[in-house]
């Protein structure tokens, strides 16, 4: 992990009418390390994701990347600029085959730039390229399921064809909103590695979650999220200490478990 | 089997299987089989100029062709790109004054007027609609529904371009049979094209735009500029029809931008199955002559075509096309619930 921080969020502030879902959050993600962002629900986790890339517009704050200003760029640059984002609510092109979905991805001026996944494809072939991607995030290759149209894909692989689409576009940073959500445990245990790997490849990560057990054994760092103000950030060890993180979640079964038995 | 105990199961044929990809290559029969469809189209629209009786039929299937240009321009755009166009008529309009102003002013003949036409045609329409380009679904169709009318009343008010009488003296095609074959090739040419064009990669990110914009921003990339792309594409389609019927009429006027042009290509989609582009075309061979028959109504045949569609959209019929390539690719059976 090296020391320079890659993104910088300074003081977001995010207001929808009356409500304050961001109240002047700031944070710094460094080069290279997974960072977990937790809260309760409507805490404001997916509107800091949507803030960072551009998806909507701050009602004050600023985001720089690599020091550089990047909080008035639309969406699409910010994704050019290797910031790419999963959606908590999944929409993959369903009518589309899963390996034609990162076709779509990988004509974009990034990927075509960049030569695709790993020094791929910069002339090849759009759909071979898309299946190596594929086969690296876990589809096995030889079978069907690659060929398949995303509609009847399960859960566990439309998790991964998201993870998939970022990266079409070799990202730099990827910000991922509740991968773990809606898996099972064995699906988990099987994303885990896959996760790492990607952090090995000198990918710097984000991950929101609520399966916090398994976010504590990934994330290098945690920052907690309460009413759209940041409650604290710290190693894995220290927010699961800290009293407030315990009263901001009160109730909930599973925080009370990982809580008594790391 | 009791009635309330089945349902309809449908299964691909064998045949459509085993024709998918390269394996197609396997047999004679797998060929016949993608290639027949085909064959039957090109070669019908091709002799239907000889078969036809008198001048007046032949040129009615002139009008369906520049009907279809439009109606696959539509299905192009609402199918393929999201964008549910109105303005058929704006294309058709600036394209036909385009080759006015081209044919009268500078003296170049049909063969450079169409293709210059089509190409500034298509620009100018297309910068026109750029600012239309973030509205998203009945507000992108309400907004270019007003260009061609907008049009038509600059035109009378200011009185330019020839005002409400148009521009006259335009030269017509060197004979009739350049006339019909011209105007059935473009459209061949296009139906073809167009359906290659959606298959491809950039074809799959119109597509993307359509069902998901939002994954195509995350991808890093701007889906102002692909959808101008597609209206280009789409307008370049208009505004071709737009040419060739200027030099088939020897006029060019305010009727251009007429509501005819926006309307007729819908229903036609509508008739021959939309998401198909050929059903476009179907619908056109279907509507068009019956809209020539009907031609003593004058404007009240817009009626005609509402009623059409009010028809098709209450039945949820799913259209010409859709219905004849699912008995052709798939058969039917009842099974047990
Ligand atoms: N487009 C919007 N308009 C109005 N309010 C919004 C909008 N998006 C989010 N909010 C509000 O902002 C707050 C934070 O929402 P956000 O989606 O960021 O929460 P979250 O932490 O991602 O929750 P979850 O864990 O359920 O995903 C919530 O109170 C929510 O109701
Ligand atoms: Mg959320």
């Amino acid at each position: 992990m090296s020391k320079a921080p890659i993104l910088q969020v300074q003081s977001i502030t995010k207001a929808f009418g009356g409500i304050m879902a961001l109240n002047n959050v700031s944070f710094d993600v460094f080069e290279g390390e997974i960072l977990g962002i937790i809260g309760p629900n409507g805490s404001g986790k997916t509107t800091i994701v949507n803030c960072i890339t551009g998806f909507i517009k701050k009602t004050s704050g600023h985001v720089l990347f690599r020091g550089k200003d990047i909080s008035k760029k639309p969406a699409h640059k910010i994704a050019d600029m290797g910031i790419t984002r999963t959606f908590q609510i999944m929409r993959p092109y369903y009518s589309l085959p899963a390996y034609k979905n990162l076709v779509i991805p990988l004509f974009s001026p990034r990927a075509r730039r960049t030569g695709g996944w790993r020094g791929g494809g910069r002339l090849g072939d759009r759909n071979t390229v898309g299946i190596d991607i594929l086969e690296e995030i876990g589809f096995e290759r030889d079978s069907y399921v690659p060929y398949k149209a995303a509609a009847t894909l399960p859960t566990g692989y439309l998790k991964r064809l998201e993870l998939a689409r970022c990266l079409a576009l070799k990202p730099d940073v990827i910000i991922g909103d509740e991968i773990f959500s809606g898996l099972s445990m064995s699906e988990i245990a099987s994303m885990v590695p896959l996760i790492e790997r990607l952090q090995m490849d000198g990918i710097t990560i984000i991950m929101i979650e609520h399966r916090l057990r398994e976010l504590f054994r990934v994330a290098n760092r945690v920052m907690v999220l309460n009413f759209g103000e940041k409650l604290m950030e710290g190693r894995p060890a220290e927010v699961m200490a800290d009293k407030r993180v315990k009263e901001a979640y009160f109730g909930s079964q599973e925080v009370e478990e990982v809580m008594t038995h790391a | 089997m009791i009635k309330d105990q089945r349902r309809k199961e449908r299964i691909d044929r064998g045949i459509k299987v085993r024709s998918d990809g390269i394996y197609a290559m396997m047999s004679w029969r797998e060929l016949t089989y993608l290639v027949i469809p085909r064959l039957v189209l090109i070669i019908g629209m091709l002799i239907l100029p000889l078969v036809l009786p008198g001048m007046y039929w032949q040129r009615v299937i002139t009008i369906t062709c520049i009907y279809a240009l439009l109606a696959i321009s539509f299905d192009f755009l609402a199918h393929f790109v999201g964008l549910v166009c109105l303005g058929g008529a704006f294309f058709v309009g600036t394209g036909g004054y385009l080759t006015a102003i081209l044919n009268t002013s500078l003296g170049l003949p049909p063969l450079l007027t169409i293709p210059l036409a089509t190409l500034l045609g298509a620009s100018l329409c297309t910068l026109l609609l750029l600012p239309c380009l973030p509205l998203r679904g009945v507000f992108f169709a309400i907004v270019s529904l007003m260009y061609p009318l907008f049009a038509m009343r600059v035109i009378e008010a200011l009185d330019i371009l020839g005002g409400t009488d148009g521009i006259i003296g335009i030269d017509s095609f060197a004979n009739r049979w350049v006339e019909q074959y011209m105007v059935i090739g473009i459209t061949l040419l296009f139906l073809f094209g167009v359906r290659r064009l959606v298959n491809m990669d950039i074809g799959l990110v119109f597509r993307g735009v359509k069902d998901n914009d939002q994954a195509i921003r995350a991808s890093g990339m701007n889906i102002t500029i692909f959808k101008a792309i597609a209206v280009f594409i789409a307008a370049a389609m208009g505004c071709m029809s737009g040419a060739c019927l200027v030099h088939i009429y020897m006029w060019s006027g305010i009727s251009q931008f007429a509501l005819d042009f926006s309307i007729l290509p819908i229903a036609a989609t509508v008739i021959g199955g939309g998401g198909t582009l050929v059903g476009p075309l179907i619908g056109c061979l279907i509507l068009v002559p019956i809209s020539e028959l009907l031609r003593d109504f004058g404007t009240l045949r817009i009626v005609f075509y509402s009623l059409i569609l009010v028809g098709f959209i209450v039945f949820r019929s799913e259209g010409v096309m859709v219905y004849g390539q699912r008995k052709y690719h798939q058969f039917e059976r009842w099974t047990r619930i």
